[in-house]
């Protein structure tokens, strides 16, 4: 649906952007403001990333996230490619509704549902507190997105080529490390780093889960902005705002690399033929 | 045919679910039906493990509806619970009427251009949620850019007030779930046949009737799932209205946690939350169909 590019359409094209990306801008270029007062500009400044590494509650926090994040989506991406697998290549079982009912589900149930009833459990478990809780929180609900993303490009691929792999003797095991896994990978790392993002992101469901030995660093970025702007928080997203435009970025023009590559692989093999 | 490889595969994620999705609502629901106490945990009645079948019989007997009673006899929950599902409507209809154009103007500018432009309407979703919402303090407060700018340019003598009313909550809705408006709809766009319209304007239709007639019906798909999208969501949001939103915005998200953290009351959290997931169960319900129909649609 390729037709007349009108007025109409560049002009919604650019109000929508600029919608999108001038409050970050605000944002980030406030960032570097000289004064406390986060409205008021006086002056170039880079004193509030100073005071932002000086400041050891952050730090500490945005340690503690970090491993959060690893753990979890690490833990999610097994669980979820796992899920995907059965969901999409083992059949029918007993049970399988109520299997696809608790894939489903928590990608739609609120933040503090889900928070709210993994603290209830974790207490008449008589669980302390703290880093794991969160991290077994954060691997339940990422691991339904990562199960997403991976079952719909299992759905996509040729299913005989694991058929080949097994008629060719290959145990079932080494037909899913040497066939299938290679090909769904993309979309495992894509699960993964989207399992990374989603607890990075986290407020409500840690905020419910975790106990005082674990802040992470939104309820960190949460409890502060509580009490109002503050210029340190404007250097914290700055720093976190680059560090995903980097990495989105990046990876987008890493994969388009790599279809123009096949491309041309694929060119060089039709030509040797 | 018993597979032990296979067995495994199912069990793991399965019980992994089981017991950290299921159980926990399990709990709710039980702790919904107790009374609160000033004990750890702050309920009532608790279950003694080592008393056997008399011990289950006093827990059964010790629950009641009284908290859902609490709950419907209270103004503030209707009240609350009513406001959420309104204010998600109005963000439904904002984000549409924000979004559409974005994905129409999207489907329609060229091939080359267009990844680009997907990536720019995602990469805000990758970003913090949390600062994406913060952004807007800035903004919409009495002292805040918006209001610098109107003042020095003249169009109001006194700010305006924004910052802590439902209008800055519905910015902040809009702003922060377009993404799930938009790609759906350019989903549908995209693949829209350019032909058809043709053909309405060769027989007469003007250009809007064109639009009205045959694009927005065959992009209804996307629109549905996009409303779906945003609606579901926000009807339990708790960041924005928390940090957006003023003392008269009413959200049951932001009732829940208070209810929780400041009140202490986990019976009647727990009863907030179960209601809250039956409101929502219809609309899961309905959208569940329509991507099945969808799908079976594309097939």
């Amino acid at each position: 649906m390729s037709r007349r590019f009108s007025w109409f359409n560049a002009t919604s094209l650019t109000l929508g952007f600029v919608f999108l990306y001038l409050p970050i801008l605000i944002l980030v270029a406030y960032s570097f403001n000289q004064s406390k007062l986060v409205t008021v500009w006086a002056g170039f400044s880079t004193k509030w990333y100073g005071e932002l590494f000086q400041n050891q509650a952050f730090m500490d926090a945005a340690i503690v996230t970090l491993k959060v994040a690893v753990v979890s989506s690490t833990i999610a991406t097994i669980l979820g490619t796992m899920a995907a697998y059965v969901l999409v290549r083992l059949g029918r079982f007993k049970g399988r509704t109520l299997f696809s009912g608790m894939i489903y589900a928590p990608l739609v149930v609120p933040d503090v549902i889900v928070g709210l009833s993994l603290l209830l459990l974790f207490i008449s478990l008589g669980m302390g507190r703290g880093v794991t809780t969160i991290v077994l929180a954060h691997a339940t609900f990422s691991m339904c997105y990562v199960s997403v993303v991976v079952s719909s490009r299992l759905v996509s691929f040729d299913q005989s080529l694991e058929e080949a792999a097994l008629d060719l003797g290959c145990t079932p095991w080494d037909a899913f490390r040497s066939v299938t896994l290679p090909i769904i990978a993309p979309a495992v790392i894509s699960g993964w780093l989207l399992a990374f993002t989603l607890s990075l992101d986290d407020l409500v469901i840690a905020s419910f889960v975790s106990g005082p030995s674990a802040t992470t660093l939104p309820m960190k970025i949460f409890s502060q902005v509580r009490l109002g702007l503050s210029p340190e928080i404007n250097a914290l997203s700055t720093i976190m705002i680059a560090i995903v435009t980097v990495g989105v970025v990046s990876s987008s023009l890493l994969n388009k690399r790599a279809t123009v590559r096949r491309l041309r692989q694929e060119q060089d093999a039709l030509k040797q033929s | 045919m018993f597979n032990p490889r296979r067995l495994f595969l199912i069990l793991v994620p399965y019980s992994w679910l089981f017991f950290l999705f299921l159980v926990p609502f399990g709990i709710v629901l039980k702790i919904s039906l107790s009374d609160a106490a000033l004990s750890i945990p702050p309920y009532t009645p608790q279950f003694d493990p080592e008393g056997g079948w008399a011990a289950i019989r006093e827990l059964f007997s010790g629950f009641d509806l009284e908290n859902f009673i609490w709950l419907s006899e209270d103004n503030l929950y209707w009240k609350a619970y009513l406001s959420s599902v309104w204010i998600a409507l109005v963000s439904v209809l904002l984000t549409l009427l924000v979004g559409y154009p974005i994905a129409y103007a999207m489907a329609r500018s060229s091939e080359e251009w267009r990844p680009t432009l997907l990536m720019l309407v995602i990469l805000p979703f990758w970003t913090s949620f949390l600062i994406r919402v913060y952004a807007w303090i800035g903004i919409l407060g009495s002292n805040g850019y918006l209001n610098q700018l109107l003042l020095w340019s003249g169009v109001i003598d006194e700010p305006l007030v924004i910052l802590n009313t439902n209008w800055a909550v519905y910015i902040g809705i809009v702003y922060t779930y377009l993404p799930f408006m938009v790609l759906p709809i350019y989903a549908t766009l995209e693949k829209l046949d350019g032909d058809l319209l043709e053909a309405a304007e060769d027989l007469g239709c003007s250009r809007f009737q064109a639009f009205w007639l045959v694009t927005v019906p065959l992009s209804r798909p996307g629109i549905i799932a996009g409303c779906f999208l945003v609606f579901i969501p926000v009807v339990g949001e708790f960041v924005i209205p928390s940090l957006l939103g003023g003392s008269k915005t009413l959200m049951i998200g932001k009732i829940l946690w208070d209810e929780f953290f400041s009140n202490r009351d986990w019976p009647v959290a727990s009863a907030v939350a179960v209601v809250l997931l039956l409101i929502l169960i219809i609309p899961i319900i309905l959208f569940q169909r329509q991507q099945q129909r969808a799908q079976e649609a594309e097939q």
